[in-house]
């Protein structure tokens, strides 16, 4: 079966798990003032300043070449770093999605002037990026999209609007999915990427408040923006395959089984040394899913260091990824007697109000349960 | 390597190991040319050191063969057979030729070299030349035990119509024996068995994604294949899911065969593909409907064993409440650089080989 084959084991190599030494040893000191419910944020907690931080100790940038400010050690590298940061609920959010996606999609589309100007910044942790794709009305079916780029003098004027997009009111950037063509037949054509500087005239950016009270994402609206020429990424028409090119990226990596991990570690100090043979069970099993989620992750990122996109196993990850994060918070509900609590003061009550509430996201955001599915189905050739 | 043992054992059991051939073994016939075909392909001591008779071949090369026995529901004690002549190459012992099995439940003790005491559950008890045990005492002995010395052989089959037979031996002295080496836990044929069942449901679990998505594509309802439906491809999706992760642990636990036998990796093997067997089975039939569920088709051959492998040497309960209670008691600090390999669970133990068993 070759959708399964993508899954070959995946071992890091020496070099990368090298770094891991390091990136402990700051994270235990950096994070010590830390409570465990602002950890608990995992990748959506938001610290400019530690993202600086970590850039001067070069753990920014890892996959990308020297020549623009990175450290040019591959994706093991990068892993390695991620795992660390994740584990540790590490506020990383202010650097991920340039880092994470919109590096390596320059990298592979973008113009040499394009790398050249925004990659060090990448790098360097002075500039963040988010990532413009869903609509009001385009959510899942993204090749709905109705935000439209019309060639003028100069550039480019866009007009349209972006929902949910994570970071957006606190970004220099965001890298956009626009229409650039009439609709065809085939409906993945006509559509461009652009990178946006969010400090142009005719953008407005709305915060909305999530269910825990939160703002990490926003409604975005462009009123006749003038782009210049060089804001398109690659070809134009290419945005589909440029977005579906990011997929392996965005879905295989530790933030995909690792975002109720300062909860699974509350937990477990909170039962204590003794567990009873039920609490034993639920534990174990969480931790062997992890740990099998791990090694599935690792298998992926062989694939990218070898040069592949292995976009299945990757929707794989991200759908077993999904159901961990999400039992995590309901086998703690149901593994001792505590009220989920609102804020607090960093004990695990809170640290499980927090991810009770969480959760949901973690089944919607970088594709659906339902989107990951069918994308598996097609994948093995039912589809 | 891999390649080379994926490519051979396929070929070997697409032509031997047919639907047919697996019922008639269900009849408690055993197979003797089959047995024969398989240890000319050269399988059974490939684990083994080449200077003890095996080829010396590491456990992550040899994933396809164990897989592979799962695949096709080889209805032989192969992957016992590779797992005691690799214990033997372990504790410095020739291989073996001939069917062999293993018993890591029941109680084994040693007095004036002479083994007494029940092994229970063995794999094709009644059918193997020998069985490979370790016994419990002060210093373990790896034994290697003449079938034909037992003084008792309760009969007994699991839910797949495999034997899996209670042996008594009274006062037995093993054909060779060693002492279990320093370094391997006394759980070790546990650990190694339920590696294999895991590799082994990794590869039925295979073939019911197979069978599932050729019969949704063929079979019509409404008007159209049920592989149109939506519930349909997200059930197949769901399938290949545990399909991969069963098959990603699996190969993980094999390579700790290869290196310290870290307990981490197999107890996550017997637990998720133990999970994946329950959730896999149930989708094969809920695919299958009712033709599924008649003898005739053969997708029970692989879902029963599937009920029966998830439970040998362990189910996925037994080993989550020892995983669990092992992490419990090493505390929330240690689970990271644990499951990371930076620290080793049990480590802090004093027992021999650490960990739990």
């Amino acid at each position: 079966m070759m959708s399964i084959r993508q899954f070959r084991r995946g071992e890091i190599p020496p070099a990368a798990e090298q770094l891991r030494a390091d990136v402990r040893a700051f994270l235990s000191s950096a994070l010590r003032d830390m409570p465990a419910v602002e950890r608990a944020e995992s990748w959506m907690g938001f610290d400019p300043a530690f993202s600086t931080e970590l850039a001067k100790r070069g753990w920014l940038g890892m996959a990308v070449p020297r020549r623009y400010g990175g450290r040019e050690l591959g994706p093991f590298a990068r892993y390695v770093v991620s795992e660390e940061l994740l584990a540790a609920g590490a506020p990383v959010s202010a650097h991920w999605f340039g880092d994470r996606q919109t590096a390596p999609m320059l990298l592979r589309f973008g113009s040499e002037s394009q790398r050249q100007r925004y990659l060090p910044s990448i790098c360097r942790a002075t500039k963040f990026f988010c990532l413009g794709m869903s609509e009001p009305n385009s959510g899942s079916d993204l090749a709905s999209i109705g935000t439209r780029a019309m060639r003028v003098t100069g550039g480019w004027s866009l007009t349209g609007r972006k929902i949910w997009t994570t970071n957006a009111h606190r970004s220099h950037y965001m890298v956009a999915l626009a229409r650039t063509g009439d609709r065809t037949d085939d409906r993945h054509d006509g559509m461009s990427q652009f990178i946006i500087d969010l400090a142009l005239p005719g953008i407005t950016i709305r915060p909305i408040r999530d269910l825990t009270g939160n703002a990490h994402f926003n409604e975005v609206f462009f009123d006749e923006v003038h782009l210049p020429e060089d804001a398109l990424i690659g070809q134009e028409g290419s945005g589909w395959e440029q977005v579906t090119a990011e997929l392996a990226f965005e879905r295989s990596g530790p933030e995909r089984f690792l975002s109720s991990m300062v909860l699974l570690l509350s937990l477990i100090r909170t039962i204590g040394s003794s567990p009873d043979a039920y609490q034993a069970r639920e534990i174990g099993r969480l931790v062997a899913r992890l740990c099998t989620l791990r090694n599935m992750s690792l298998a992926v990122t062989a694939q990218l260091e070898a040069g592949e996109s292995p976009t299945w196993a990757a929707s794989v990850v991200k759908d077993l990824g999904a159901s961990l994060e999400q039992d995590i918070p309901e086998i703690a509900h149901n593994l001792l007697e505590v009220m989920p609590s609102t804020g607090g003061d960093g004990l695990h009550a809170a640290v499980l109000g927090k991810l009770i509430q969480l959760a949901p996201s973690f089944s919607i955001r970088g594709g659906t349960r339902e989107i990951l599915r069918g994308i598996i189905a097609r994948g093995l050739g039912v589809r | 390597m891999r390649e080379l043992f994926e490519s051979s054992i396929e070929t070997l059991l697409a032509d031997l190991v047919t639907p047919a051939f697996v019922r008639e073994c269900e009849a408690t016939v055993w197979p003797a040319s089959a047995w024969v075909a398989i240890e000319e392909g050269g399988f059974c001591a490939a684990a083994a050191p080449e200077t003890l008779g095996g080829s010396g071949a590491s456990w992550l090369d040899l994933y396809p063969i164990v897989h592979g026995t799962g695949k096709h529901a080889l209805p032989l004690p192969l992957p016992e057979t590779m797992l005691a002549n690799w214990l033997l190459g372990r504790a410095g012992i020739p291989s073996i030729l001939g069917p062999a099995s293993i018993s890591s439940v029941g109680a084994l003790t040693q007095r004036d070299g002479k083994v007494t005491g029940h092994v229970i559950q063995v794999p094709w008890g009644r059918h193997v030349n020998h069985v490979v045990a370790i016994t419990r005492d002060a210093a373990p002995q790896v034994v290697v035990l003449d079938r034909a010395s037992a003084s008792s052989v309760n009969a007994a089959l699991n839910a797949a119509r495999e034997p899996r037979d209670d042996l008594h031996f009274l006062d037995v002295a093993p054909i060779v024996q060693a002492p279990l080496p320093p370094h391997l836990p006394e759980d070790v044929l546990r650990r190694g068995a339920a590696t294999m069942r895991s590799a082994q449901i990794a590869g039925a679990l295979e073939r019911i994604l197979d069978l599932s998505m050729g019969y949704a594509a063929e079979r019509k309802q409404f008007g159209r294949p049920i592989a149109a439906f939506q519930a349909i491809q997200h059930q197949l999706a769901l399938l290949a899911e545990h399909v991969s992760a069963a098959t990603v642990a699996a190969e993980e636990a094999l390579a700790s065969l290869d290196r310290d036998l870290d307990v981490l990796p197999v107890a996550a093997a017997k637990i998720c593909a133990g999970e994946a067997a329950s959730a896999g089975a149930a989708i094969g039939h809920a695919v299958l409907g009712a033709i599924g569920f008649t003898y005739e088709h053969s997708l029970h051959l692989y879902t029963r064993r599937l009920w029966s492998w998830r439970s040998e040497f362990g189910s996925q309960t037994a080993w989550a409440q020892d995983l669990g209670r092992a992490i419990c008691e090493s505390g929330d600090r240690r689970l990271w650089p644990i499951l990371t390999g930076t620290e080793r669970l049990g480590a802090a133990d004093t027992s021999r080989g650490g960990g739990i068993d």
